[in-house]
């Protein structure tokens, strides 16, 4: 037997380049996984119980003898399951995640261990309230720094998302109206065009009449326009500021002035604070409502979308329309209200909203946040959002030479850039994006906000380096220079690189597909 | 800070390029007498400092894996595989976005897509969203979904319904002035809710196990809304339960919600949970919230995308369903990963050991002497009328190590009639000497 000296080959020039199709469908790291109803054992578990003794039976009559239809993975293909199906995921922790109006900032591990203390984990919503004085101290601490931070009076903790906050701020505006004795007169909600989806769709749920805001052309509320639209008809105007085009409403408090002169109120949608958080209270420019998302300012995961959460500040004039439960500090103790009986029974003038959730809101999330907070302090937190601003006008800055911001100026903690610079190319924004993927990054927001054509909405955040940015920054700006230069299959084709190809969007539409069913059944 | 990558250089550099000399330059539309307001907090903390203050907190609560426990109503201490949690805790499950680009989201997508297979299963429906905020929310949700699909006014609420469940539904039903009505409360279960349904009732609402544990059949109350051209909403508070029982979807349901916390989250007090929705294939155009569907990529290959979004707030704006944007993803996904373990053989034996914890509790506390177990059913939670208020034996007891259950009075502060009730949830995680501690306890407090 003779020695193999030939040898492992080391230059990559020795390696074939061509692309060849491979008998499993992987991809090396990328694994091909089915789904856990085509691998798994129907009669299978992953779990070990005790047998159960058998006997007790007191379920009336009801008990379960039908299949359910659940496949049971053992521990090790369970593991390995999830973890080829993360593989599929691109994460803030793998690269800039750049979705504008989306805040994907760094999620603090030490956040993630405080919040499993069973101290506050495994705690019981209804547990006597002598035994949950810590959680209560935790709600009304955090409660403190979000007043604080935002300078208002009140906040409501329960809502459990921001589109769940906006009802809540929504709701009490529509109660303090009902206290007034004009909510049958009061029936127009003001929102500009560029707002998100979730402010007509709140309104609206709440009864209300929504109509547009124009905007000027620098991108921010048309002041004279608006105070056209103003009158006694008009319960609020809902406005996000900063802006969904990244721009501050710098007429915010002739906007403000403008509401309450014609009787209404302003809802601010607070999705955006992260770009001011420290530096402006929202109190301080006539707010009257305002939702903050916990998962997007204060660094809460976004979970592959929630949990979220949407504490609302609320101000003196609709403080008492909050709804319940809420926490109260007296003599050192801690107070859990859960029940504020409808005042109005009483024939007091102010009643509570009611109840938006089960519960107390995402006790969860709210350790998280105030992990945050209390890692940043003020100062932190204020440095946040000035290197937020300061990423995003970066950016804004380094790719202004290839492609076109929509507004002229500086933005704040978001880049707005619209669809001119592909003119003619035959590139859309959408295939920008999508060619974004094979660089190894996650597109922008695009096509939103709805003001501008074509819109690329860029969030870098505080979390980003100079390092990381400038090579975001030359991967943008090549594409942009491949697109003139006439390279739209490049781009129509993208993305090439990723688990999947371009999906089919339309026929998932056209005939729903929402669950497995088993092959017989097809 | 550690959290912030920017030294000043890198700030200094970068700020030559975008042509400021000071950062406040950029924020020279904020009117100047509100920019740098004043903040009365603290600055930033260490990692050490950050543990130590929030660990005090967490210090000064009683972990229901502390001790004899027995609290339920719409939130249940179970035990969750070691996996569960380290597979949500992945980076690339815990720090993703909303799956908008599904090219690069598979994973998301495709844990969605087994999870509306697993609810619509366990629920016996044919279709489920990618999950609500909690069960209260998709409670109220699954009304308002009802109203437009009966194009009808009325809700009526059964008198077992948890009264958090009914007063969500009800503020969300306030906003659109809804009719209601509400049956009175209803300790064992013997509502006659048919009598009520008449043809200006959209659905029927309806909890099983109910807020007292009682095991309801649902067949003819769903004949009865049928025939009235109403739906029946069923509420599931214990998703274990579905491993025991009937389905609402067999008996007839035709909004099934639920809470999904026991299944893969923990008690959190109180949050973040994860709400089950699940429904009719002719339905599905009405119903609130996420959807996952399959479709197939530029190559032919299968893959997942958020589908029907023409329901949905971000592009139907005024005319979207609901308003719900994020939903519950992590807590799906620790649903359905805890249930891919479990599988069907594990939770049909998990439902049964709690039956079976609970059927123990109640011989041991109904032997106690003027006690009174009220259910003729129940899976793993029964009510107690005890000699005297429930609130304050709970307080005693608490002070003594056992977390005995919810009195009537935390429920139902207004209505004096329930404040001798306690609602005592056994699942699993009790043991034998849990429950005789608290048999011993309880005889001593009454």
């Amino acid at each position: 037997m003779t020695m193999n000296n030939q040898g492992r080959p080391t230059r990559a020039g020795d390696v074939m380049t061509t692309q060849t199709e491979t008998f499993t469908g992987n991809k090396a790291l990328q694994i091909e996984e089915a789904l856990i109803f085509e691998t798994g054992d129907f009669d299978g578990t992953g779990v070990d119980l005790p047998e159960p003794e058998g006997k007790a039976d007191r379920l009336g009559g009801l008990k379960r003898e039908s299949r359910i239809g659940l496949p049971g993975l053992s521990e090790p293909e369970t593991m390995r399951h999830y973890v080829r199906l993360s593989q599929k995921n691109y994460a803030i922790d793998m690269g800039p995640f750049p979705l504008g109006s989306c805040t994907m900032k760094h999620n603090p591990r030490l956040n993630e261990k405080l919040a499993r203390l069973p101290g506050f984990a495994d705690l019981h919503p209804l547990a006597p309230q002598s035994a949950v004085q810590g959680a209560l101290e935790l709600i009304d601490e955090l409660a403190f720094w979000l007043k604080e931070l935002t300078g208002m009076p009140a906040v409501a903790m329960s809502p459990k998302a921001g589109a769940h906050g906006e009802l809540c701020g929504m709701m009490a505006i529509k109660a303090a109206l009902e206290a007034r004795g004009e909510i049958a007169t009061r029936i127009r909600v003001l929102a500009p065009e560029s707002a998100h989806g979730t402010n007509p769709a709140t309104a609206v749920q709440c009864g209300f009449k929504v109509e547009n805001i124009p905007a000027d052309k620098t991108g921010r509320v048309d002041l004279a326009a608006l105070k056209e639209k103003l009158g006694d008809d008009v319960a609020a105007i809902m406005v996000t500021n900063p802006n969904t085009c990244g721009l501050f409403e710098r007429d915010i408090r002739a906007i403000a002035d403008a509401v309450h002169e014609a009787g209404g109120y302003f809802y601010c949608d607070g999705a955006n604070f992260n770009a001011i958080a420290a530096k402006v209270r929202p109190g301080d420019l006539g707010v009257d409502a305002m939702h903050i998302n916990l998962h997007k300012t204060f660094s809460t995961p976004h979970g592959g979308g929630g949990p979220g959460s949407g504490p609302t500040v609320l101000s003196e004039a609709l403080a008492p329309f909050a709804p319940a439960p809420f926490v109260v500090r007296d003599n050192g103790t801690y107070h859990l209200i859960e029940s504020r009986r409808a005042a109005k029974a009483e024939g007091e003038a102010a009643a509570s909203i009611g109840r938006l959730t089960a519960f107390h809101g995402q006790m969860g999330m709210f350790v998280r946040a105030l992990a945050y907070m209390l890692s940043h302090g003020k100062d932190g937190v204020r440095q946040a959002a000035e290197d937020a601003v300061l990423n995003a006008n970066y950016v804004l800055a380094r790719l202004k030479a290839e492609m076109t911001p929509a507004f002229d100026g500086y933005c704040m903690h978001e880049a707005l850039f619209d669809d001119r610079f592909l003119k003619d190319t035959g590139v859309e924004t959408v295939d920008f994006a999508k060619a974004m993927i094979d660089e190894g990054y996650h597109p922008m927001t695009m096509y939103f906000p709805l003001v501008v054509h074509g819109a690329m909405l860029i969030e870098p955040t505080e979390s980003e380096s100079k390092g990381e940015l400038d090579q975001f920054c030359d991967a943008l700006l090549s594409l942009a220079k491949r697109a003139r230069a006439g390279e739209a299959d490049h781009f129509r084709a993208a993305p090439v690189h990723a688990p999947r190809r371009r999906l089919d969007e339309t026929a998932a539409a056209r005939k729903p597909v929402l669950r497995w069913t088993p092959p017989a059944a097809q | 800070m550690r959290y912030l990558p920017l030294n000043d250089a890198d700030r200094a550099a970068m700020m030559n390029i975008v042509g400021v000399k000071a950062i406040d330059d950029l924020f020279a539309d904020v009117p100047a007498d509100a920019l740098n307001a004043k903040f009365d907090l603290p600055d930033h903390k260490s990692e050490m400092e950050v543990e130590r203050a929030l660990g005090a907190m967490a210090a000064k609560n009683r972990a229901a894996g502390s001790g004899p426990f027995f609290v339920g109503c719409g939130a249940y201490k179970h035990h969750i595989p070691a996996t569960v949690d380290h597979v949500i805790q992945r980076s690339e499950f815990l720090t993703a976005y909303t799956p908008y680009q599904p090219e690069i989201a598979q994973g998301t997508l495709q844990y969605l897509f087994e999870f509306q297979t697993q609810v619509a299963a366990l629920t016996g429906m044919e279709v489920a969203n990618a999950s609500m905020y909690d069960g209260s929310t998709a409670c109220g949700e699954a009304a308002l979904m009802a109203r437009r699909v009966a194009r009808r006014d009325k809700v009526i609420f059964s008198g077992g319904l948890h009264p958090h469940y009914a007063a969500v539904t009800r503020t969300q039903l306030d906003l659109v002035g809804a009719k209601m009505l509400e049956a009175p409360i209803d300790v064992d279960g013997t509502e006659d809710l048919a009598a009520a349904i008449d043809d200006d009732t959209a659905c029927v609402i309806v909890q099983t196990p109910d807020v007292f544990g009682n095991v309801r059949d649902l067949t003819a109350l769903a004949d009865a809304a049928h025939e009235n051209g109403a739906l029946l909403v069923a509420v599931v508070t214990e998703a274990i339960s579905l491993g025991a029982l009937n389905s609402p979807g067999e008996m007839g349901a035709d909004i099934v919600v639920g809470e999904g916390q026991s299944i893969g989250n923990g008690l959190n007090f109180g949050g973040p949970y994860v709400g089950l929705f699940a429904t009719r294939q002719k339905y599905v155009r009405q119903m609130p919230g996420r959807l996952c569907g399959e479709t197939t990529d530029a190559e032919g290959k299968r893959g997942f995308v958020l589908t029907l979004s023409t329901r949905e707030q971000h592009i139907r704006r005024d005319k979207a369903t609901s308003n719900i944007c994020t939903n519950s993803g992590l807590c799906a996904l620790a649903f359905t990963a805890h249930m891919t373990l479990l599988g069907e053989a594990g939770l049909r034996r998990l439902a049964m050991l709690n039956h079976e914890a609970a059927c123990r509790a109640a011989d041991a506390l109904g032997a106690v002497p003027d006690v009174e177990v009220i259910n003729k059913s129940y899976f793993n939670e029964f009510t107690l009328r005890l000699p005297k208020n429930a609130e304050d034996v709970v307080e005693q007891l608490s002070k003594e190590g056992v977390l005995a259950g919810v009195p009537g009075g935390r429920l139902w502060p207004h209505d004096p009639a329930t404040h001798n009730l306690l609602i005592v949830a056994a699942t699993e995680c009790v043991s034998d000497a849990d429950i005789e501690a608290f048999a011993a306890k309880l005889r001593e407090a009454v």
